[in-house]
């Protein structure tokens, strides 16, 4: 959130507040809603009806959140169980109810009309109770006398006699601008107040947080596993049929050439340049093998440098700036640095781009990693460009990655690594 | 010739020992680690150090670092560094002081003993060896720096062999030509990377640098 002058936040805090209170008059409605179908649901009807009022609820109380987030700097995380791809409309039901967010939603709506009364709305009302009581003064008390009516405002009587008192006519005055003033000083507060009461109700519990953390590690795991085997298969298929079948290659040719030293020196020598080139053929591809696994100058010189060495190799002009304190510890470097050769060859294969530029840095225990080319934009985490394969894999390390890129470019791709340096 | 040699795992070591030793060379030290690197360098001087990129302790680019701090404090001392894959940052780093004296080469490279003391040769006479890897990587990814793309196919040939550390004589052997017109050729080039006028030697690797996109 952009920081704002604490008299501009006091200022606005009063409107905020109420404009966020207003969203209870929909809330309402909908809790009503809500109460109707599950009482529908003996005959049947609520059993379609109740998920599609809940889905409603969540998506009015995502936009509580959103503005909530915007309003009162208080960031509230969805709480919501995953849905779960084609089940049936019992078993749907059952799982919406049995959330425990669904719940605290309701909770939310039965409550809100009360308690935002008294938090967020109640800055704008004492200011418009002050403003009223300035009125009284002005003019508003004499009209309502002359046409015989009357008020209190607060504790002092607006009677018959009100245009004679000026004592009480200044009373009304202070009393109105004491209330604007307290409106405006604790606007803030309250409203803030109102947020951390959002937060307690419409986030998630620890119980529900713990769950999404689970579902997360067990699909993030699954991945590691299945790219760690994929790897693995990988490796040994090029052992098999490179450097192993080289070495064997070479193995005959010895065996051969001492066979043939005696008997045909010249096809010996012929054999022998031929070994030789076997074993340099071996070295070029466990080399090649290697790189693939871990770059010899990852582990070298870290992921800065290894970026730097892979952007000379790259054949489009790609600028590597770097801030990074220490090395992270290998994995991530290593996640990272794969990560930004994957996106490096989309951008150069898909994009049309001609420069790139990357940006390595880290920051409050993040590792951030920015590529942005010159190309013609349009990608997507779903364009088959192999960015989906890169965000599972990073996922293992709890990153995550964020592709911009509006038709015509530029595009940037963000992965942000969580990391603690080593030294 | 005067030697020092650091190899980490023993049996090359020894291998390049009486390799070199064959050849006429003298080793004064044959070291396997960093740090006695560094202590051998500045002690013996020697007329070219044959260093490993990587060596203990740290097992990382300890050989490269420890030849890059030494010619810190002996500018131009002809360094060969060998390594199992060739980068384009580390020939970058190496040639960076724009003194010559560097070699950067593939350990397969040993295989052929005559082309290795060759290039040990040229790295100790103040030239330039560089892997024909580091090449093939540069040219494969284009030059995309404007005055190396302003070469002719020709002058790029020359320019990569002449980046290899090859002279003349032997530029013009190998593409079967005159050294009378290799000599034009190479004159072309320095025009063309707008190199000062400067001893033949020391425009050679400028030269060099250029093509590595300096």
């Amino acid at each position: 959130m952009i920081e704002e002058t604490p008299l501009r936040r006091h200022l606005l805090a009063p409107w905020r507040g109420l404009g966020l209170y207003l969203l209870f008059v929909p809330g309402t409605l909908l809790y009503c809603l809500f109460l109707t179908s599950l009482t529908l649901t003996g005959v049947g009807i609520g059993l379609l009806l109740t998920p599609v009022v809940l889905v409603a609820i969540r998506g009015l109380l995502d936009t509580v959140r959103g503005l909530l987030r915007a309003r009162t700097g208080v960031a509230i995380d969805r709480p919501y169980l995953p849905e779960v791809a084609g089940e049936n409309a019992v078993r749907r039901f059952a799982r919406l109810l049995s959330d425990p967010a669904t719940w605290r939603d309701t909770a939310w709506l039965a409550a809100d009309p009360v308690v935002g009364a008294f938090t967020a709305a109640l800055p704008a009302l004492l200011i418009a109770e002050g403003v009223w009581g300035l009125l009284l003064t002005a003019f508003a008390g004499d009209v309502l006398v002359r046409n015989g009516g009357g008020d209190w405002y607060l504790f002092i009587p607006v009677g018959a006699d009100y245009p004679d008192r000026p004592l009480l006519q200044f009373g009304t005055a202070a009393l109105g601008v004491l209330l604007i003033a307290l409106g405006f000083a604790f606007g803030p507060r309250l409203v803030g107040a109102y947020g951390r009461w959002g937060a307690f109700l419409l986030g998630p519990t620890e119980a529900s947080r713990l769950k999404l953390r689970v579902r997360h590690l067990t699909a993030s795991r699954s991945d590691a596993v299945d790219a760690s085997a994929a790897e693995l298969r990988r490796i040994e298929r090029d052992l098999h049929d490179g450097a192993q079948a080289r070495l064997v290659a070479m193995g005959m040719s010895l065996g051969a050439i001492e066979h043939l030293l005696d008997k045909d020196p010249e096809k010996a020598r012929l054999l022998l340049t031929r070994a030789r080139e076997s074993s340099a053929q071996a070295l070029h591809e466990l080399r090649d093998l290697v790189r693939g696994i871990h770059p010899p100058v990852l582990a070298d010189r870290g992921v800065a440098d290894a970026v730097r060495a892979l952007a000379l190799d790259h054949p489009l002009d790609v600028e590597v700036t770097a801030e990074l304190d220490g090395r992270p510890p290998a994995p991530v470097e290593s996640a990272a640095y794969f990560a930004v050769a994957e996106i490096l060859t989309n951008a150069a294969k898909h994009a049309d781009a001609e420069r790139v530029w990357i940006d390595l840095r880290q920051t409050a225990g993040l590792l951030r990693v920015s590529v942005t080319d010159d190309g013609r934009g349009g990608a997507s985490l779903d364009g088959g460009t192999g960015l989906r394969g890169v965000e599972r894999r990073l996922g293992t390390f709890d990153g995550v990655l964020a592709v911009s890129s509006p038709p015509g470019g530029p595009t940037v791709v963000t992965l942000e690594l969580p990391c603690a340096p080593t030294t | 010739m005067r030697v020092v040699l650091a190899e980490d795992l023993a049996l090359l070591r020894e291998g390049l020992v009486s390799l070199l030793e064959a050849h006429g060379f003298e080793i004064v030290a044959a070291v396997d680690n960093g740090p006695s690197l560094r202590r051998a360098l500045l002690e013996h001087r020697p007329d070219v150090a044959v260093v490993d990129v990587r060596l203990p302790p740290s097992f990382t680019d300890e050989g490269l670092q420890a030849a890059l701090a030494a010619r810190r404090e002996v500018p131009g001392l002809p360094v060969l560094v060998l390594s199992q894959y060739v980068e384009q940052l580390y020939a970058r780093e190496l040639l960076a002081d724009g003194t010559g004296g560097i070699g950067y080469l593939l350990k397969d490279r040993v295989f052929d003993a005559a082309q290795f003391v060759d290039a040990v040769r040229r790295v100790a006479a103040g030239g330039t060896a560089m892997d024909p890897e580091v090449i093939s990587r540069l040219v494969a990814r284009g030059g995309r720096d404007t005055g190396v793309a302003r070469l002719t196919p020709r002058e790029l040939e020359v320019l990569e062999l002449m980046a290899e550390g090859r002279s003349n004589a032997a530029i013009a052997e190998r593409l079967v030509v005159t050294e009378r017109a290799v000599t034009k050729h190479t004159a072309n080039i320095f025009t063309k990377l707008d190199l000062p006028v400067a001893p033949d030697d020391n425009r050679r690797v400028l030269a060099v640098l250029a093509y590595l996109g300096r």
